[in-house]
């Protein structure tokens, strides 16, 4: 089962309350999105340290339910 | 520690200067994510080692605990994980991979 643009939303602001999210539908299909995450978490981070802690967030979801996220991290300016 | 599964791995990751673990072949890749992997190290002119995930179920699983990644592809350059097809594409529209891979001796400047 595909998960909700907003769901995942829900989910990465329930971990990192600052966060700006922008969700976008690929495919139109519920199953493949692109999302765009910034917070002032991630200062300092690496990239890799930044998408871990958005993984984090989705959990088991990630590879499982939600299948393809495109996914990047930002700082806000 | 003594996982078969993570030795493998391991041995699959130092076993080569640049390994991606992918779904299908960098000829028929069997995702978009790793089609764009492949094409960046193409794009980079850098020789690489790929894995099949999918022809391997223990090396799929174990892979993600391996990194503490949770998707594929993911990059590794000698021994090192770099990332999944997202931070590949920002590292190399920022120069940067190409950098790593320069300073890695992993191909020409």
């Amino acid at each position: 089962m595909a998960m909700q643009a907003n769901e995942i939303e829900a989910l990465i602001r329930a971990a990192i309350p600052d966060a700006v999210v922008e969700i976008t539908d690929l495919a139109g299909d519920g199953d493949h999105y692109a999302a765009r995450v910034t917070s002032e978490t991630f200062r300092g981070m690496s990239r890799l340290a930044q998408q871990r802690t958005v993984y984090a967030a989705l959990g088991e979801r990630m590879g499982g339910v939600l299948h393809a996220l495109q996914l990047t991290t930002a700082v806000p300016n | 520690m003594t996982d078969p599964v993570h030795a493998r791995i391991d041995g699959i990751v130092k076993g080569a200067d640049v390994v991606l673990f992918m779904k299908g072949t960098p000829l028929f890749p069997q995702c978009g994510f790793s089609s764009r992997a492949c094409a960046i190290l193409d794009r980079l002119g850098v020789a690489f080692d790929s894995v099949d995930v999918l022809q391997d179920q223990d090396i799929r699983q174990g892979i993600k605990g391996y990194s503490d990644w949770p998707t594929i592809p993911q990059l590794y350059v000698k021994g090192e994980f770099v990332g999944g097809s997202d931070i590949m594409m920002e590292m190399y529209e920022a120069g940067e991979l190409q950098q790593l891979m320069v300073d890695q001796g992993v191909v020409g400047a």
